[in-house]
């Protein structure tokens, strides 16, 4: 190099110098928060802005929570006891409300003997999940999910265990007589007479057999009666059932949308088009009211079932337009791949169509849980007392009257926990199911 | 068998599903006409017709308890859509500010409307809703404390806007030369008065409107053959105010303000607490939704299109206008839409803090006093249904206008 430039340069370098270390305000927290917070004047006006903000929240919000009034019968007494400690009354939360009702809020009116119940119906709902949301967990769990949905139900309203044995043999009969049958007399015939098989022992057998066994051998749990059933156990059961029967439905749903038989089609464009179009109120109206008058003459079936009904065809109309989403973008190549395997349309729907799509479409199944289990509160103005349903009762108590930041912080706060480690748990999934560039 | 041949595979499941659809159908219409007939209430609409009986608080157009139930709907309807409205375009306010501002250099900044967005997704928006009726109702003065030499509260903004436990008082627009109104729909149940004033004042500020742009395009033109744009702020300012103030003045505007009256306050608009806490809650937990819509629209354009517009020479002001917003837009506008409907259907919530919206009149009070069940909640569906679908034809027009024509 030196050599080219000997006669037209003086001087050139041919060492390197060594790396220096960037200037200190340029690294480190003064340097970040030269880049973040202060890189301007307009950057740092709402800096200075934004810190005057938090500073006052915090001034306002820190006492509160903190100098604050946990023991007391009624606000009168709170008051009095913020007056004789700190001079004033405002400024200072009254926790004692939330101390001497959160097992109302968490529970509703379920006898309070039985709290084990609803507990261990919650762990177990965990454990059922388990194996399906984590890849670490042991996979003979999935045993647990498969009789969560017997299990669960007997374990909040109580009575003989033979019912839901008895249904749940109704299942067996289903599964084992199809797969037995398909061998014998062809899988589609196998299959209706398995469904017919099952619909008898459901709507004839199930109701005598397990009344007979319930009173030749009596096990079963004290019942509860729905009205007692209220609080946070409401809306995550509400939530819980709307959400696991919403994904299945939504499936279906979204493939008879994407399908090429015009009557099925319409039947499912309708149906979703027609639910996503009213509010979820007067889907609920339709359970407290109507309908019992749907049903044949004499029916006259639990409100907490009804609403579950209704709470799951809104969710899974909202899920099949998610679905739906998730179809659409996928290439059709993977159709016509999973057609030149020579695959038939369930086993391809099932190995290379759905796996695709249920991940392309993770986000907006995940919002749609947290929507569901969100409009659980709307259940309180057909007058079933969940959280904010009790809230109201407690504001109207005469010891409790004129309260409301405590106590719908507190519900907020229990809502957020769910919603939120929800939101976090799609990213987390999100990440994980990840393939594209790495 | 016709299952498994293809040349009638297909027509044999639908018609299967349609037999099945049919007979599930037949099922459930005869359940309830036995029911009903067991109640001994056939289905009729009649009672629509009947006095509804009731007062209704909060209304658009005249109403009085002796009208028909299908006009204390129409109130209710009414009261719906102006909800909706003024929620909509707070919502859009509020959420595209937070969703520019999430996205902003400063790390102070974007995690705050960070804060704000997770805090209003993740809570349900009943529970803000109640929240704000509550905080309305118990930490607002009374309108007593307004009142003597030494006021506990006073009137806010040089003393025009009162705001007390039984809701906000504005100053009311007057016109003391008034054209007067004009009725529509004569003695029908869908009556209503429109404002003359009102009509002028829209017609001369869209002339105003169309002026100003007959004379941007003159500027245009003027810049295209000489390269020079004339100066027309100054003009377009004057098209728009001058017209505007002569019309007033005709009319003889002017402001009443609302006055502490015996017990209450009189004069001015009065808005009542259900109505504001729902516009607030309905508003700020849609903005969180919008927030992430403009985030993720503004994302979506990718960096070279912002550099493709600086190469060629276009200011920031311009690269945003011209390239990257009607790109974003397109992104953003539908999912906008949908949180609109999602905002309308909301607001039937209005029934939780006694707003008399639709549901609040026609699937509430109407409901209890007439004892329709079917009828009214069939109704009630039908209107958001039609509310939605127009809703949504706007939005699939739109998504055809704009959609990318590609090869």
């Amino acid at each position: 190099m030196s050599d080219t430039h000997e006669e037209t340069i003086r001087f050139v370098r041919d060492s390197m110098l060594p790396q220096q270390e960037p200037p200190a305000s340029s690294v480190g927290a003064i340097g970040w928060a030269r880049a973040n917070l202060f890189s301007g004047p307009v950057n740092t006006v709402l800096t200075i802005i934004s810190l005057a903000f938090i500073a006052y929240v915090l001034a306002g919000v820190l006492p509160w929570v903190f100098q604050s009034v946990w023991t007391a019968d009624s606000l009168n007494e709170c008051r009095e006891i913020m007056q004789a400690t700190w001079g004033e009354t405002h400024g200072h939360a009254c926790w004692a409300v939330i101390n001497e009702r959160w097992l109302q809020l968490l529970f509703g009116f379920y006898p309070s003997e039985l709290y084990w119940r609803p507990i261990l119906a919650f762990v177990l709902l965990l454990v059922a999940v388990a194996p399906v949301l984590f890849p670490w967990a042991p996979n003979k769990l999935l045993w647990v999910t498969a009789a969560y949905p017997f299990v669960m139900p007997w374990l909040m309203w109580g009575g003989t265990i033979w019912g839901p044995i008895c249904v749940a043999i109704g299942f067996a009969i289903l599964f084992f007589g199809a797969q037995f049958l398909a061998s014998r007399i062809g899988s589609l015939a196998g299959l209706i007479v398995a469904v017919v098989a099952a619909l008898i022992w459901w709507l004839f057998i199930v109701g005598p057999l397990s009344g007979e066994l319930g009173q030749a051998m009596n096990i079963g749990l004290e019942p509860v009666a729905s009205r007692n059933f209220g609080g946070f156990m409401l809306s995550i059961l509400i939530g819980v059932v709307a959400i696991g029967c919403s994904l299945p439905i939504g499936i279906v749903l979204a493939l008879g949308r994407q399908s090429d038989l015009l009557i099925v089609k319409a039947i499912c464009v309708g149906f979703i088009e027609f639910i996503r179009g009213v509010p979820l109120i007067t889907l609920l109206f339709v359970a407290s009211t109507l309908l019992n008058i749907f049903m044949p003459p004499g029916t006259n079936f639990d409100i907490i079932l009804r609403v579950m009904i209704m709470v799951t065809l809104f969710a899974a109309a909202y899920m099949a337009e998610v679905i739906r989403g998730g179809l659409a973008a996928l290439p059709k190549g993977q159709y016509e791949g999973a057609d030149s395997l020579g695959l038939d349309y369930w086993q391809s729907q099932r190995l290379i169509i759905m796996p695709q799509a249920l991940k392309i479409s993770i986000p907006g199944i995940v919002s749609t849980f947290i929507g569901v289990f969100k409009d659980t509160t709307l259940v309180s103005i057909i007058g079933l007392l969940d959280p904010l349903g009790l809230s109201n009762s407690i504001r109207s108590d005469s010891a409790w009257n004129g309260i409301y930041w405590e106590l719908f912080a507190f519900i907020a706060f229990l809502f957020f926990i769910f919603c939120f480690s929800m939101s976090r748990y799609s990213m987390y999934l999100e990440r994980r199911l990840k393939t594209d560039h790495r | 068998m016709l299952i498994y041949d293809t040349r009638y595979r297909s027509l044999t499941i639908q018609v299967v599903a349609m037999i099945g659809f049919m007979l599930l159908a037949a099922w459930l219409i005869n359940n309830t006409l036995a029911n009903l007939n067991t109640l001994g209430k056939p289905i009729e609409f009649g009672f629509f017709a009947e006095p509804a009986g009731y007062d209704i608080n909060q209304m658009l157009v005249e109403y009085n308890n002796q009208d028909s139930h299908l006009r204390a709907a129409f109130v209710g309807l009414l009261n719906t859509l102006l909800v909706a409205f003024l929620g909509c375009i707070t919502a859009t306010i509020v959420g595209v500010l937070v969703g520019v501002l999430r996205l902003s250099n400063n790390w102070l900044v974007a995690r705050i409307m960070t804060v704000y967005v997770e805090m209003f997704r993740n809570v349900p928006v009943l529970l803000w809703i109640v929240l704000a009726m509550a905080v309305l109702i118990e930490s607002l003065p009374a309108p007593s404390a307004f009142r003597g030499d030494e006021p506990e509260a006073t009137m806010k903004l040089f003393d025009t806007i009162a705001i007390t436990n039984r809701g906000v008082y504005v100053p009311e627009p007057l016109f003391s030369r008034s054209l007067g109104n004009f009725h529509l729909f004569g003695n029908s149940p869908l009556r209503f008065d429109v404002s003359l004033d009102l009509i002028v004042i829209l017609a001369v500020l869209i002339a105003s409107i169309f002026g100003m742009r007959t004379m941007s395009a003159r500027a245009n033109r003027i810049q295209e053959s000489t390269g020079v744009r004339p100066k027309t702020w100054h003009i377009n300012l004057g098209i728009l105010i001058v017209p505007m103030v002569i019309v007033l003045a005709l009319l003889g505007f002017h402001l009443g303000y609302p006055e502490l009256r015996g017990f209450n306050f009189g004069g001015g608009t009065h808005l009542r607490n259900s109505l504001i806490a729902l516009w607030l809650a309905l508003s700020l937990y849609t903005a969180a939704f919008i927030a992430e819509i403009v985030r993720g629209g503004i994302l979506a354009i990718s960096r070279g299109q912002t550099e493709a517009a600086n190469a060629l020479g276009l200011r920031p002001g311009k690269t945003m206008r011209l390239v990257i917003l009607p790109q974003a837009l397109r992104v953003i506008i539908p999912p906008l839409i949908s949180n609109y409907l999602n905002l309308t259907k909301n607001s039937s919530l209005a029934i939780a803090v006694g707003y008399m919206d639709i549901t609040g009149t026609l699937g509430g009070i109407t409901m209890n006093q007439t004892g329709r069940e079917l009828e009214c909640v069939l109704l009630l569906m039908l209107v958001y249904l039609v509310i939605s679908l127009l809703i949504s034809g706007v939005m699939n027009w739109y998504n055809n206008r704009v959609k990318l024509v590609e090869r």
